[in-house]
């Protein structure tokens, strides 16, 4: 016996559920939408794979994409090791009371806003690299990928904690036990279980470096070239949508920037669902 | 031996890792607070107008932080209202009524919804006021509402996810008490299990106000700009403190605007720094799973 209140309630629940959930497609949707006469001019795969020269009438993003992967990349590689040292130091290397503050303090961390990352980089990293290398601006994959790095790796931190705090009490408690160091039960026993996990952190923080658009556009130099070395300026996909914007509404620069959203949310979205896919992996495992 | 070598290493490993993180973020907000510590002061919010007066809005503020300020404010005071409804309410079907096939398809839906770069949700926005304005209205353009609609788009995967996290929490015991008195299925939501996990959706909301006062690549995209004064209308362009800072890191013209910029950088790295703690601070447990996009 349901009243109405009873139903409109679940109705409106239903509604929200439904309402949210349609955001996610029409996004994708209009994108496709908006960018769909590009199509019709090349072909898909042609914008893709080609060069940008707006002069000639070339509007491919294939640079993009190139200093999309070569910033975000790097600036995995450049967060990697840390992020694996401090989710030791938290999950066990360091003395016990200074792993809470120093996971809070983490935790504050992935508060920071990026823009001041980039204000700070601008200012701060872009002189040091240009006097250091003395080549260039200053502003190139380099200084992009090592602030990029740092912006991430709190978050990557968190992420392989979690992995670590997954595995089972009686696990740590057997290495215990038997004698085994703090950094012994780290290396043999929690390494090889929180594997997965990790991988699965590993995915989640390149997301964020590929979605990231404020450090890309204020540190990269923003040149539409394929970067050729780590001190050559490059533009990703997410800055070149903030530079083309304000272009003429019908041009074909204008449709491009929505080959280059369209990549990036497919992108997002694979490796979303490659975390899923892992996610359900282990939990079929344990 | 090796081994020996191994465990010594990883140890010195983690060390270096943790201290080299540490320092980075330690000399950035270092570099920060020696830059812009002299223009934290009532100068850098109201310039040289009288702040009271400024507050009552009888003066325009011209060379301070004002507008910008009332314009992150006003953002984040949107963003939340479109996005509190219909955040908590995804968030109870998904944990009370959805299973099976449906909360499945739905799960994946909102992991990918927070997976969209900002930037691309603020295109999305942007294409949608163009849309607006050829097709409906030449009144609508990038505006204060195009903004904070999309950013509650971006903002809506955390109500949804703390929401149901903090009703998936609440122990079966707990869930059964008020239906075995007679309680209907909505009164046991609204009256136990929502009283209940109140501080976890809390904290999704702190959570999703410290995402809308940092974020940058959507407003960019939708209507912040560097001089608009104070909002007159949802349909009118905004200034706001994030978007201040990456107009001052390119187009500062003096010293004494790079120094404002530094000053915004302080008071905007404080007001996150505080909304994060509280949202910590709420609910200790709460997962960073919700956090990962940029």
């Amino acid at each position: 016996m349901k009243t109405v209140r009873e139903i409109a309630a679940e109705r409106t629940f239903l509604l929200s559920a439904l309402a949210s959930s349609s955001i996610t497609v029409g996004i994708l949707a209009f994108m496709v939408f908006m960018g769909l006469p590009l199509l019709h001019e090349g072909g898909f795969f042609a914008i893709l794979g080609n060069a940008w020269d707006p002069y000639r009438g070339a509007y491919g993003i294939y640079p993009m994409i190139a200093g999309t992967a070569a910033v975000s990349l790097l600036g995995l590689a450049v967060a990697f090791p840390l992020s694996l040292g401090c989710s030791f130091l938290t999950a066990g290397i360091a003395p016990k009371p200074l792993r809470g503050v120093l996971r809070r303090f983490i935790e504050l961390m992935t508060g920071i806003p990026t823009v001041i990352y980039g204000f700070v980089g601008i200012f701060l990293l872009v002189p040091i690299i240009r006097e250091f290398f003395r080549d260039g601006s200053g502003m190139c994959v380099l200084t992009a990928a090592l602030v990029l790095g740092v912006m991430i790796s709190p978050t990557m931190t968190l992420f392989f904690r979690d992995a670590f705090d997954r595995i089972p009490r009686a696990y740590l408690n057997a290495a215990d036990a038997l004698g085994a160091s703090r950094a012994q039960k780290l290396i043999h026993v929690m390494l090889p279980l929180a594997k997965k996990g990790m991988l699965n952190g590993v995915i989640l923080a390149l997301g964020r470096a590929v979605g990231d658009t404020l450090i890309a556009l204020m540190l990269a130099g923003n040149s539409a070239q394929v970067p050729s070395s780590v001190m050559e300026p490059a533009r990703t996909l997410t800055a070149h949508i903030a530079l083309v914007i304000a272009a003429d509404y019908e041009s074909p620069e204008f449709r491009s920037i929505f080959a280059c959203g369209v990549v990036l949310y497919l992108f997002t979205m694979a490796l979303t669902f490659l975390v899923r896919y892992l996610a359900h992996g282990e939990d079929a495992r344990i | 031996m090796r081994r020996r070598i191994l465990e010594k290493a990883t140890v010195w490993f983690s060390w270096a890792a943790g201290l080299t993180l540490l320092a980075s973020v330690a000399v950035l907000l270092c570099y920060l607070l020696a830059k812009g510590h002299e223009a934290l002061s009532t100068g850098l919010i109201f310039g040289g107008t009288p702040p009271l007066r400024a507050l009552l809005l009888q003066e325009r503020v011209f060379d301070g932080l004002f507008p910008a300020l009332a314009g992150t404010l006003l953002l984040i005071i949107l963003s939340i209202a479109w996005a509190i409804p219909v955040g908590i309410s995804t968030g109870i079907y998904l944990a009370e009524y959805a299973d099976g096939r449906v909360k499945k398809a739905l799960d994946a839906f909102f992991d990918v919804l927070a997976g969209i770069p900002s930037i691309v949700v603020g295109l999305f926005g942007f294409a949608s006021a163009v849309f607006l304005h050829r097709h409906f209205s030449d009144r609508i353009g990038p505006c204060l509402l195009i903004s904070s609609i999309s950013l509650s788009f971006l903002v809506l995967p955390y109500l949804i996810r703390t929401t149901q996290a903090a009703l998936e929490g609440i122990p079966g015991e707990t869930r059964l008490t008020a239906l075995a008195l007679g309680a209907t299925r909505v009164q046991n939501i609204f009256l136990v299990l929502i009283p209940r996990s109140l501080p976890g959706i809390m904290s999704g909301i702190v959570l999703a106000i410290g995402r809308c006062a940092e974020d940058t690549a959507v407003i960019m995209l939708t209507g912040a700009v560097a001089s608009a004064g104070l909002p007159s209308s949802l349909l009118s362009q905004y200034e706001a403190v994030p978007f201040y800072i990456y107009y001052i890191s390119s187009q500062y013209a003096d010293p004494a605007e790079l120094t404002s910029g530094y000053g915004a950088s302080i008071l905007l790295l404080m007001l996150c720094a505080v909304l994060f703690s509280a949202a910590y601070g709420i609910r200790k447990g709460l997962t960073h799973c919700t956090l990962y996009r940029a």
